[in-house]
């Protein structure tokens, strides 16, 4: 390792730390606190880029390794490392909660410290989470990204808030529970909690049932996936922008992250039995969902649906490879289907967190969230509409964007599957045309729709500095992934390498 | 033959017993309405068996007074933290007496020999020694729910616990008594021998168990015999509410582990299918019922039964390991039931007892870090991450998982997701919403510092849960 540093420690309590102190400085200097929160974030930003320059891409071992026994009875470990799957996730996790501090910096006038602060603990734990390399510490992490999630909900949320967030903590914690049952079960087995030795713990073909089932529960939920997915659109419509935000752009991905780590090379053989119905939900996902977008009245429950619909295509991409490796006979077209899925995810943080942040630029000038408020923003805010056509191009898979290389790779993948997963996965470029388009079309063309629309201020400099960083993100992945696949290109290969060979006892 | 040396392994208990009944008399002749001199003399008494209890333990199985009573490295552990958890009890309860203008000394009494009590049960090593423990225990405890005579809710808590608890001694009685006439012996050690040897008489054998299963779940508050729970918890003075739900379920604890483990552990597989029993059915009723519940001393009250489940999941696992895991969830459920007890008493004024969940709404407004502290016990309650409840509840589930029992520790995690609902219903409250009226809270310094440090300690030995696991194991190895 190039550097000493406890690069991943850092990233984990730092903004834990700096969180409390925001706290404690307390509401009494508000520039003070604001400055403070930029600065801790910014600081963990710069930290976790070291984590891409110092990356050792060439191999798919763990690195930035941190040991150290914490519970010894049961040989509980606080394990970090990451690899090709986390590094680009902690990254993106450190950028948006550095944009999220930004978006909040004039919006949010009560209780300022305790929402930067939540913001920062949160961060700290979601970058825990990618780091985590034993189960329980994992699982820590995991469950105590909630309690900071719903607080920002409830104290900062519209008015329906109670109900929201109670609905988001109940639901994830159902799926995290059973989580735990399967964690527990496998140490049963394994008498361990290292993830990686549990990856190579045979296991028989019911018991790998059982645990898919229970880690399906978890991420399921998490993702979403259509059924579980009803928590979403009243979380994402009731949260303040920076929780939908957060929640859009990296609590969504920890359910893919979770089947990464967790449930394709723990129990591969329950992926390859029930592959077909995780291919059939992430299709119902794409295409039902898409349709139930296009009838959205309220611009985030509009995302919030669309998120759903793209994540059916990270589902897919990840679980379309067995079938793929049965029709090929080789992994190459599992593997691109796998970095087409973590591609998506990366893409779509940003272009979920740029949207929910276009509407929460909105809604901070007139106060609804409605389509039929609004109607000829152009007229009155030239640059935001500008940049919002960026990004909903980009949410409907503009070539040139982000948004274009994750479909892309999981579309052409899948026909190696079936022509008919991919007829059904292409749908989302027509839908998504449409629900994107529209919703363009009736919030920012047209005459101005009222006086309200008609008073709008267009969007200050703080406000141009994040909508630039994220189309800079969004056309630079758009344009040039390559530095993305070369991060995970030997984790991928290795994972799949590892998934497609059964460990049935 | 009882010697001397039998007698130092007793000091502790003797210790407390002395003192008690030297506070009795000091506290009949003090002038002081505020009975700071009983109140004191009742911590040191705490403190030097918490010494004596320390400077004592060996680490060895001593039985003396003919193998009736025993000193060993379990009983050593729950009795140190009776005593630290007492003197943190007596801390939030003269605080709360003296908000209510209303300081008896008998409190102080009445709680010192329940502790005697609950120290005798803990070391019984024969069925006399746990009934002489136990009606000890009970007695005290009716006492101190009828405390308050002028309370028509207390009166009839204290009636229906007095009426409850004495039918559930009967049974237990009973039940010691089938045992003792098939086997000849009150010993414990000995009883389990016998059994072993009895095999052809299991029928009669279970018989008497069942009894002082009674005997035992009554004591936890285990459905079905539950019912005197939440009027007890309602109805008393909360500075009783406080010690009842707390120190008293450590004690019981130790009864369930002395008489079903150091005695009817040949008969293991009967009684792991009734508890299985008792353990879902409580979680299933306290979690529902708790939902259902406007006040917190009733809502906790359910909640402890659902507790007492998971807590039981331990001993039915039926490994050391196992055993270790539901002291670990005992120790820790009660210093969760300490704290949010002692954040009712910091909101209780004189003649109001700040126990409707209306009463807590916009805490985080008028105190942000008592509510923070309501926060960590909630969570920690519910049993989410990095909080000790999280941990007891982990300890469990692993222990009955290692023993095979996946679909009780998938049911038991299914309640534990009904039960958090209530938890962040009350952190709702809290944080959502906005006061209702403006409520003074208030208490002493030494009050603010412990109760904070109360809740600090969740989230630290959360963070950092080895070391009290390893008191565990040791104590059950």
């Amino acid at each position: 390792m190039p550097t000493e540093l406890p690069i991943l420690s850092l990233l984990i309590w730092g903004p834990i730390l700096g969180g409390i102190w925001v706290l404690y400085a307390g509401d009494r200097q508000v520039l003070t606190i604001k400055y403070l929160a930029f600065g801790v974030s910014l600081i963990t930003f710069v930290l976790s880029i070291l984590l891409y320059t110092d990356f050792d891409s060439t191999t798919y071992r763990m690195q930035f390794i941190e040991f150290a026994p914490w519970i010894d009875a049961f040989s509980i470990n606080y394990h970090l490392g990451v690899d090709g799957i986390s590094v680009p996730l902690i990254i993106l996790t450190t950028f948006t909660t550095l944009l999220i501090i930004l978006a909040g910096w004039e919006v949010i006038d009560y209780r300022l410290s305790q929402y930067m602060a939540a913001f920062l603990i949160l961060e700290g734990l979601m970058n825990g989470v990618f780091a985590a390399q034993d189960a329980i510490l994992f699982y820590v992490f995991w469950e105590a990204m909630l309690i900071p999630m719903f607080l920002i909900i409830g104290i900062w949320g519209g008015p329906n808030r109670i109900y929201a967030t109670i609905k988001f903590f109940l639901y994830t914690f159902l799926g995290s529970v059973f989580m735990l049952v399967a964690l527990l079960y496998l140490y049963s087995e394994a008498n361990s909690f290292n993830i990686l030795e549990l990856h190579d713990l045979p296991l028989g073909a019911t018991a790998q049932t059982l645990i898919f089932i229970a880690f399906l529960l978890a991420f399921a939920v998490k993702i979403p996936m259509w059924p579980v997915h009803t928590w979403l659109p009243d979380a994402h419509v009731e949260a303040p922008t920076g929780g939908s935000v957060i929640l859009a752009a990296i609590m969504l991905k920890m359910g893919g992250y979770g089947f990464l780590r967790f449930s394709l090379p723990i129990v591969p053989d329950a992926s390859l039995l029930l592959d077909k119905f995780m291919i059939a939900l992430s299709l119902i996902a794409i295409v039902y969902i898409g349709f139930v977008a296009l009838v959205q009245q309220d611009m985030k429950k509009l995302i919030a649906y669309s998120s759903i619909s793209h994540m059916g295509f990270v589902t897919l991409g990840l679980f379309v490879g067995f079938s793929i490796y049965a029709a090929t006979g080789s992994g190459s077209g599992s593997q691109m289907a796998m970095e087409g899925a973590i591609m998506q995810m990366i893409s779509h943080g940003f272009i979920s967190g740029a949207l929910f942040l276009c509407v929460g630029v909105m809604y901070d000038r007139i106060h609804s969230r409605q389509i039929s408020d609004y109607g000829g923003v152009v007229n009155t805010m030239p640059h935001f509409a500008a940049f919002m056509m960026l990004f909903v191009m980009a949410n409907s898979g503009l070539p040139g964007t982000s948004g274009f290389v994750g479909e892309f790779l999981v579309i052409l993948s899948s026909y190696q599957a079936s022509f008919w997963i991919a007829f059904l996965a292409a749908s989302i470029l027509i839908l998504g045309a449409a629900y994107n388009l529209w919703l363009y079309k009736r919030v920012i063309f047209g005459d101005v729709a009222n006086e309200k629309v008609q008073g709008l201020q267009d969007i200050n400099n703080r406000e141009f500095l994040i909508m630039s960083l994220l189309a800079i993100a969004v056309l630079l992945f758009g344009l040039w992934p390559a530095p993305l696949f070369e991060i995970m290109g030997p984790t991928i290969e290795h994972l799949v390498s590892h998934v497609l060979q059964s460990k049935v006892i | 033959m009882v010697q001397l040396s039998d007698i130092v392994v007793l000091l502790p208990e003797i210790n407390l017993l002395i003192f008690a009944c030297a506070i009795l008399v000091v506290d009949t002749f003090t002038q002081d309405p505020a009975r700071r001199i009983t109140y004191l003399l009742s911590q040191i008494a705490l403190l030097v068996t918490i010494g004596l209890v320390f400077f004592l333990h060996t680490g060895a199985s001593i039985y003396v007074f003919n193998g009736t009573f025993v000193s060993d490295p379990m009983s050593s552990a729950l009795k140190a933290m009776i005593g630290i958890y007492g003197v943190v009890i007596f801390l939030y309860s003269f605080e709360y007496l003296n908000k209510q203008d209303w300081v008896k000394g008998e409190y102080f009494v009445l709680g010192l020999f329940a502790m005697l009590g609950m120290m005798v049960l803990i070391s019984a090593a024969s069925m006399i020694t746990v009934y002489l423990g136990l009606e000890l225990l009970s007695l005290s405890l009716y006492a101190m729910v009828a405390m308050q005579r002028d309370s028509a809710s207390a009166s009839e808590a204290a009636m229906k616990y007095f009426v409850l608890g004495a039918l559930a001694s009967g049974m237990l009685l009973y039940g010691i008594s089938i045992l003792y006439g098939i086997t000849g012996t009150f010993q414990l050690q000995e009883l389990n021998q016998q059994i072993q040897m009895h095999t052809g008489q299991n029928a009669l054998l279970v018989f008497g168990m069942i009894f002082v299963i009674v005997g035992i779940a009554f004591k936890l508050g285990a459905v079905p015999f539950h019912m005197w729970v939440p009027d007890v918890y309602e109805g008393a003075p909360t500075a009783v509410t406080l010690f009842v739900s707390s120190v008293p379920k450590i004690a019981a604890f130790a009864m369930a582990i002395r008489l079903l483990v150091n005695g009817l552990e040949p008969l293991m597989q009967d009684w792991q299918l009734i508890l299985i029993i008792l353990a879902v059915v409580s979680m299933a009723i306290g979690n529902i019922t708790a939902i259902a519940q406007t006040n917190i001393k009733r809502m906790l009250a359910y909640s402890t039964i659902a507790h007492i489940g998971f807590l039981l999941l331990g001993i039915i696992a039926g490994s050391h390991l196992g055993y270790a895991a539901s002291m670990f969830y005992v120790i820790t459920y009660a210093l969760m039931s300490m704290g949010a007890f002692g954040i009712i008493i910091f909101l209780s004024q004189k003649n109001f007892e700040s126990d409707n969940l209306d009463d807590i709404k916009g805490l985080s407004d008028r105190n942000p870090w008592f509510a923070f502290i309501m926060l960590i016990l909630m969570f920690s309650l519910s049993g989410v991450p990095p909080f000790l409840g999280f941990w007891a509840k982990w300890f469990v589930l692993k222990e009955l998982i290692a023993s095979g029992y996946v679909w009780v520790a998938a049911a038991a995690v299914f309640f534990s997701i009904i039960g958090a609902y209530y938890y962040l219903r009350i952190v709702k409250l809290m944080y959502f919403d906005k006061p209702e009226r403006p409520v003074l809270a208030g208490a002493s310094a030494q009050m603010q510092v412990v109760l904070s440090l109360n809740g600090i300690a969740l989230l630290v030995i959360g963070m950092f849960p080895g070391l009290l696991m390893a008191l565990c194991l040791s104590a059950l190895l």
